[in-house]
């Protein structure tokens, strides 16, 4: 049991610390968040040149060698700072599906672009009817000669309008709500019969609405087991459940440090509000509520390396449920204790509020892991 | 960075619970494990069961008679002893006033008072607290006044745990009234046979007898037995409180509560099916689970720091978050199990030591299942978690004045 980051993680951390402190301040962000896309093609290019991109594929791959520890010390950062570009879709989830599921003529075609940050990723997996159910698939994967032919409609695929190669669950067999018969493929954004709309969500990310209509694919384009790809997919969200933990825990850092700071400056009845018991002590429960939340992030980072898949789910869906409660409630109160400051888009905080609560909600909030969770007995076994 | 346990460390813990296994007393194990305290008589044969193993005060250095663990190896003895579950070590005896002693102590006092304590020859009781002095703890009035080569000792101490088992007490008493409040207390330890002494039971409200008034009226305790410096025994406070407070998140403790409840879950029956199959019900467990589960990480959190800085004194005010989140989880944990008891929880049957009131319904299956005695009982007498040891609500002030800069 060992908490320390090695050199080379501090190394990391402080690069990465450094390069988003000089250059993600919350006026920085605000200009990003103008800019066409959406994001920061600069910052993707130092992101590129600090090797975050290439970060969890292996070096003899073209990538920067790194593990779960490390996607988890960047994304702490990346949520410090809130940023908005698509690291998380193309690095860790479009990453995570190329580790475990490309062979390696398809890690060869893909894994050097991304990390010289020359090809982004996303993850188009959810349907008008799925809400949070991974294997709630209705769009088709036909078989076509040696090929596929999708069919279907994708929505709020983050990252969407951005992403050159979409990574889609499309059903090669079975029913709608079958746990078997999904095919997980590789489909380019320009490729014919693809359309893409983008729009913006509410926490100043991108995503796209995806309509697939007759997208011929090369046999090459499946990423495993056609008609066995849900524990691919699985893995994948467990591990990018990790790093949203991760992510999360970055951003009830910086919201509680900004409320602890406004609430040793800001003067009401001739005194700071931070000499008020009752905000010392919601900000102890804060503090209370972070501290959960950060173990449970150890906790997701280990966990989600565990190859046993019932194991893993259960202990992530943990994850999931603690990291939920904790960004509401360090969300809600870091708009509360500021008052009316931070109820406006001047002001930073109520833009980590809105990021925590997309947190929460991506790939299944709370609410829903509870009962994932409870379905499945829960963590301790009966007496 | 490698967040798991090591193979050493995994065998240790297989060590211990083969040990609890094989020499645990089994009357023990069946009082405790239908979720009641061990009997006095329990609790001593166990400490020197403990004892002959070396292994009754996990946390002392070694030359004091510890085994000598690292932090995880504590943790992990700990925790093997409320899983399975066992009596641990007496807390005023090895972590409360033995500490003190080692820490403050002179080398006659570590003599002649440590190795009974570990063998719990003298079963010690924690006299702070006063009527006028709870959490204002450094307000204490408890006089005692030098005398040739005594300590003549005045006053009143009051919610003393199990004083009615004790055979020493270790006082909180002002021997400077001019001083400020804190630096004119010191720390003495008292026999509790001295003429003078009166302890009288305060019944809980489950009617248990746990607690005592403890009355001091001219008590002559020789003027050895002060622990460190004249009046600098708030240090010796502080110090004590401290480890309390890591002592508090019981994981174990409420690890082997939940597996109960489960069990007793899929045994009642709610709209004609188990009532581990109500998703309303189990979610209030799945959530306490999850919050466990965090607190545990915490636990190892604090431990990991414990073990870089080994032999530092400083409390860490992450214990404070471990007394919150334990004391929360263990009471979230005693409502669920009445709760799940239904109409059974009323039967008002003995979850304390031995010896509560005459209220006390004999446990018959005729009235109610056997795991149903007492349950009603633990959640009410558990509200005393967030209470003691520094209430929650001082954890509270103490977190926004250690980290927050408030
Ligand atoms: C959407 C919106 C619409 C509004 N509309 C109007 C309007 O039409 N007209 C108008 O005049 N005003 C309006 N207000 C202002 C509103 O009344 C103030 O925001 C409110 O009085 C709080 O003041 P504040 O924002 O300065 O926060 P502060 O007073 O600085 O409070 C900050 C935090 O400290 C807490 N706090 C302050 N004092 C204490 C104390 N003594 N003890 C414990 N906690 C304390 C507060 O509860 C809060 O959590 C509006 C505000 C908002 C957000
Ligand atoms: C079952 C039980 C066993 C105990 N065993 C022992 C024992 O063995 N030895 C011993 O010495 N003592 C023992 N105690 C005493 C315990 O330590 C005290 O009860 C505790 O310190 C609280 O003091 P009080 O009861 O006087 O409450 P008070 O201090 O009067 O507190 C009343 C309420 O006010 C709150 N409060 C007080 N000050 C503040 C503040 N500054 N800010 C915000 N809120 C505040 C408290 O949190 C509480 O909610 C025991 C208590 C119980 C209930």
């Amino acid at each position: 049991m060992d908490f320390d980051l090695s050199e080379d993680q501090r190394l990391l951390q402080d690069s990465v610390s450094r390069l988003l402190g000089d250059k993600y301040g919350f006026e920085n962000r605000k200009a990003y968040l103008k800019s066409p896309q959406g994001w920061s093609t600069e910052m993707w290019a130092a992101y590129a040149e600090l090797g975050l991109l290439g970060l969890p594929f292996a070096e003899a791959e073209g990538g920067f060698g790194g593990g779960a520890e490390e996607v988890m010390i960047v994304a702490e950062q990346m949520g410090k700072h809130i940023t908005l570009e698509p690291w998380f879709t193309t690095v860790v989830v479009g990453g995570g599906f190329l580790r475990h599921g490309a062979n390696a003529a398809q890690r060869a075609a893909l894994v050097p672009q991304i990390a010289e940050g020359k090809l982004k990723l996303a993850f188009a997996h959810n349907e008008k009817q799925s809400r949070y159910d991974l294997f709630d698939v209705a769009t088709t994967a036909t078989k076509d000669g040696a090929g596929w032919v999708l069919n279907g409609a994708k929505g709020m695929v983050i990252h969407g309008d951005s992403a050159d190669v979409f990574i889609v669950t499309a059903r090669t067999a079975g029913g709608q709500r079958d746990k078997s018969g999904i095919g997980v493929f590789l489909v380019d954004a320009k490729a014919a019969g693809v359309s893409v709309k983008g729009f913006a969500t509410v926490d100043g990310q991108r995503a796209a609405q995806v309509a697939l209509s007759n997208v011929k694919l090369g046999a090459d384009a499946v990423l495993g087991d056609a008609a066995g790809g849900l524990p691919l997919v699985d893995r994948v969200v467990d591990e990018a459940i990790a790093a949203l933990a991760a992510e999360a825990v970055g951003a009830m850092e910086a919201a509680h440090l900004m409320t602890l700071e406004y609430l040793k400056t800001r003067q009401q009845f001739g005194r700071t509000i931070g000499s008020f018991q009752a905000l010392q002590h919601r900000s102890a429960d804060m503090m209370v509520a972070l501290e959960q939340a950060r173990s449970m992030a150890f906790f997701g980072t280990m966990s989600a390396q565990d190859d046993d898949a019932a194991a893993r789910r259960k202990n992530m869906a943990a994850v999931k449920v603690q990291i939920g409660r904790s960004s509401r409630f360090v969300g809600q109160q870091t708009v509360q204790l500021h008052g009316g400051i931070a109820m406006t888009m001047e002001y930073a905080g109520g833009h980590y509020f809105k990021r925590l609560t997309a947190n929460d909600g991506a790939f299944g909030d709370a609410d829903h892991w509870i009962r994932v969770l409870t379905e499945a007995g829960g963590l301790v076994a009966a007496a | 960075m490698d967040l798991r346990w090591t193979d050493e460390e995994k065998a240790f813990r297989a060590e211990v619970r083969s040990f609890i296994a094989a020499n645990l007393p089994a009357e023990t194990h069946a009082r405790m494990k239908q979720g009641k305290s061990p009997t006095k008589a329990q609790v001593v044969q166990w400490q020197q069961i403990l004892n002959k193993r070396g292994w009754a005060a996990p946390e002392w250095p070694k030359e004091h008679g510890g085994p000598g663990w690292t932090t995880a190896q504590r943790y992990i003895f700990r925790e093997e002893l409320m899983l399975a579950p066992a009596p641990s070590p007496l807390g005023f005896n090895i972590n409360m006033c033995g500490p003190v002693i080692i820490a403050f102590g002179n080398k006659e006092q570590k003599e002649k008072f440590l190795p009974r304590m570990l063998n719990l020859d003298d079963w010690w009781c924690q006299g702070f607290s006063e009527p006028g002095a709870g959490s204002d703890l450094a307000g204490l009035k408890t006089r005692a006044v030098k005398e040739g080569d005594f300590w003549i000792v005045n006053g009143q101490k009051t919610w003393t745990t199990l004083a009615q088992h004790a055979d020493w007490i270790f006082l909180l008493v002002r021997t400077d009234p001019t001083a400020k409040k804190q630096e004119g207390i010191s720390f003495l330890l008292v026999d509790m046979k001295t003429p003078g002494i009166t302890v009288r039971p305060i019944i809980t409200i489950e009617g248990g007898h746990e607690v005592n008034e403890v009355f001091f009226d001219d008590v002559k305790v020789p003027a050895e037995n002060l622990v460190g410096t004249e009046n600098r025994g708030w240090d010796c406070a502080k110090y004590l409180l401290g480890n309390e407070r890591f002592g508090q998140a019981r994981v174990g403790a409420s690890r082997e509560r939940i597996a109960r409840l489960k069990k007793i879950a899929a045994e009642t029956y709610d709209n004609g099916k188990p009532l581990s199959q109500d998703v309303g019900f189990m979610t209030k467990v799945t959530e306490i689970e999850v919050e466990l589960q965090a607190l545990e990480m915490t636990v190892m959190r604090v431990i990991a720091t414990a073990m870089k800085n080994p032999g530092s004194n400083k409390p860490d005010p992450t214990t404070s978050v471990l007394k919150i989140k334990g004391t929360e989880i263990q009471q979230g944990v005693s409502e669920l199990l009445m709760k799940a008891a239904g109409p059974y929880a009323w039967v008002d049957g003995d979850p304390d030591m031995e010896g509560g009131t005459e209220q006390v319904v004999a446990e018959d299956p005729d009235i109610a299942p056997d795991w149903a005695f007492g349950l009603a009982g633990i959640y009410f007498n558990w509200r005393k978690q967030s209470i003691y040891g520094g209430s929650n609500e001082i954890q509270r002030n103490i977190m926004a004045k250690a980290f927050l800069g408030l």
